[in-house]
């Protein structure tokens, strides 16, 4: 009986956190990537003044904020838009093939601590994990967790924990 | 380290001053009416709201007055001689009981200056006009071979009784730890309890904004004194335990850019990962006989609990294999088991398992949820985190039954245990700046007092009581 009505529990609360989920607040103190108004960067086209391929700036500015992915409270798993932003990701992963990644596992303030490690790690290798899956060689991608260290948005409202709740795939530089 | 004091059993008051009634009298020239002396000030008015519990001995009213000195002379312990210190260490077993709500002490600096003689022969009639009820006499002497034997009396006044008394003799640098011994005598007889005051605490300081917070790994005693920082910030440091002698302190750092836990030895400041292993570490936990050290491992995403021999070198054994995450875990005060929490019902609940990973069932069904658990010192109760809407403090039966929550504020979190079982401490998130304190309340719930600390603090542990 109990293990039913967790069961059932449980997939309610799936269903809710679908619907419910929406695109994070982009507060405007946000940090501006240095090379915003690029349109539609195409890495390739890249001159030579500009970042080097598979460096952080050129990566951050080919992704246009689809270097992150969300989640809902507690949750990992991929849905729908983090799916379209990891095919970004593993796209240029795989036109780079010198490049090398970390994926970073956050979560929001509103957990604790321990728990929020745990969480973080389980969100770095679900998005690593999918990236594997679109072709990206597991050898060139590494996780780390901060928990709730690295907030990327502060304050205590449901926008900031929105965007704390991510995954960031970081170049790794040489 | 050695933390071992030198315990000095005082026979009688006869033995105890015999050998220097003469030199007593002669240095400390105090007038008779040693009330005039009475300095109103810092003592009971400063303003710490105390709450008093319906524990009939918290309503005790206990003068604590200043340690007397058989010869004011010189020493290393306070730049202003003996008899200063005795006024110092009768302040520090005043704030002792003061701040953790604890009878109605009465300070040394409101109260009449005992003479060297006095203090085995109070008098009685001052303190009974002052409505005390118990009485706290001491004495500090200096020894020739540098150290100090500090002597603590608890008397009853009504009764015109001595109640207990005990000496130590300590280096002059550890002169507050025979003053909490004191405290800790004070308290042991009167309420019956455990000690607790002499005892320290690992926690992890905290600076700068939210955003880009410094987290050190610190060190104090159980009142905040003895400050010390070990890590200078540049990796964040996270979650200390102290191992139960003291000696070392497992934490988690980011010194390599991936979380770790590091084990500390404080006399050589060596450290050395817990485990050889490129699989992120956290949530260190020691076993209650410091042989094992607990950790959660995160391999591909999946966090289990280990445990490893505190000797190092050991191998490794894993105690929990679901799916879910499971993370923390404390023993019980006989190691034969541990509390953990699991998400694998679907949330974090609190789940029992043997202390080699058998027989793992789940004790928490009160609703919302169960997160880092720690078992009580005394064996009978649980804290931890009760997260319904917002996170509070709790206890709760081995079983997980009568459960009690403690606290009510926005974010409180990571409850430890004072040695005694009598009192948790935690620490306190503030909503929207992500401030952090901690704070203790005892298991009524009605005695809640912030730790002062010098800059943000979090993660707190509770070490035993020093030997």
């Amino acid at each position: 009986m109990k293990r039913l009505i967790i069961a059932v529990t449980l997939t309610s609360a799936l269903a809710l956190s679908a619907c419910k989920k929406e695109p994070p607040v982009i507060v405007p103190d946000a940090p501006q990537d240095t090379v915003a108004p690029t349109p539609t960067p195409t890495p390739t086209a890249t001159t030579p003044p500009g970042p080097q391929p598979g460096s952080q700036s050129h990566f951050a500015a080919a992704m246009q904020g689809a270097d992150t992915i969300y989640f809902d409270t507690d949750m990992y798993n991929i849905d729908n838009e983090d799916g379209a932003a990891l095919r970004r990701q593993a796209e240029y992963l795989l036109q780079f093939s010198n490049a090398r990644a970390t994926v970073e596992g956050h979560a929001d303030e509103r957990g604790t601590r321990d728990y929020n490690l745990a969480l973080g790690e389980r969100r770095a290798n679900a998005a690593k994990n999918y990236l594997v899956s679109l072709g990206v060689p597991e050898s060139r991608l590494r996780t780390v967790s901060y928990g709730e260290e690295r907030p990327a948005a502060t304050g205590s409202t449901e926008a900031a924990w929105a965007r704390n709740r991510r995954a960031v795939t970081v170049m790794i530089e040489r | 380290m050695n933390f071992r004091l030198a315990l000095v059993t005082i026979l009688t008051p006869f033995v105890a001053f015999a050998a220097m009634p003469a030199a007593a009298q002669q240095v400390l020239d105090l007038p008779d009416e040693a009330e005039d002396m009475a300095q109103e000030g810092e003592g009971e008015g400063e303003g710490t709201v105390v709450t008093v519990t319906a524990d009939s001995w918290n309503d005790l009213g206990i003068a604590i007055a200043s340690f007397a000195t058989n010869r004011d002379v010189p020493t290393p312990a306070n730049s202003s001689g003996t008899a200063a210190l005795g006024l110092e260490l009768s302040r520090v077993v005043y704030n002792d009981l003061r701040f953790n709500g604890l009878f109605r002490p009465v300070g040394p600096d409101s109260l009449p200056r005992p003479s060297y003689d006095q203090i085995t022969d109070p008098a009685w009639g001052t303190w009974r006009g002052r409505s005390a009820e118990m009485l706290v006499h001491g004495y500090v002497r200096a020894n020739d071979d540098g150290r100090l034997t500090v002597g603590c009396y608890l008397y009853d006044v009504e009764l015109e009784i001595e109640l207990v008394r005990e000496g130590w003799v300590v280096n002059p640098g550890e002169w507050r730890r025979a003053a909490h011994k004191c405290s800790d005598l004070v308290y042991s007889r009167l309420s019956g309890e455990d000690p607790f005051f002499d005892s320290r605490i690992a926690y992890i300081a905290e600076t700068g904004p939210p955003e880009a917070r410094i987290k050190r790994l610190a060190i104090m005693d159980s009142d905040g004194a003895n400050h010390r920082f070990i890590t200078n910030g540049q990796s964040t440091a996270l979650t200390p335990r102290y191992s139960p002698d003291y000696s070392q302190i497992a934490y988690l750092s980011y010194v390599d850019g991936n979380p770790r836990i590091y084990v500390y030895d404080i006399d050589s400041g060596r450290q050395t990962l817990v485990t050889e292993s490129s699989n992120p570490t956290f949530a260190p936990r020691w076993s209650p006989d410091g042989r094992w050290i607990l950790y959660s491992m995160a391999i591909a995403g999946n966090t289990d609990i280990y445990r490893v021999p505190s000797s190092g070198g050991g191998r490794p054994e894993r105690l929990t294999f679901s799916p879910a995450i499971e993370v923390g875990g404390s023993y019980s005060p006989d190691g034969s088991r541990i509390v953990f929490e699991s998400d694998q019902s679907g949330a974090q609940q609190c789940y029992i398992m043997n202390a080699d990973g058998s027989n793992q069932r789940r004790i928490s069904f009160f609703g919302g949820r169960c997160a880092t658990p720690e078992w009580s010192p005394r064996g009978d109760q649980i804290a931890f985190t009760h997260i319904a809407g917002d996170f509070h403090i709790a206890v709760m039966n081995t079983d997980g039954r009568n459960m009690r929550t403690l606290t009510n504020a926005w974010h409180d979190e990571a409850p430890t245990w004072a040695p005694n079982g009598r009192i948790i401490q935690f620490f306190r998130t503030e909503r929207g700046t992500g401030n952090t304190s901690i704070w203790q309340v005892d298991l009524t719930g009605e005695n809640e007092r912030r730790l002062r600390t010098p800059v943000g603090a979090s993660d707190p542990a509770w070490g035993p009581v020093l030997p």
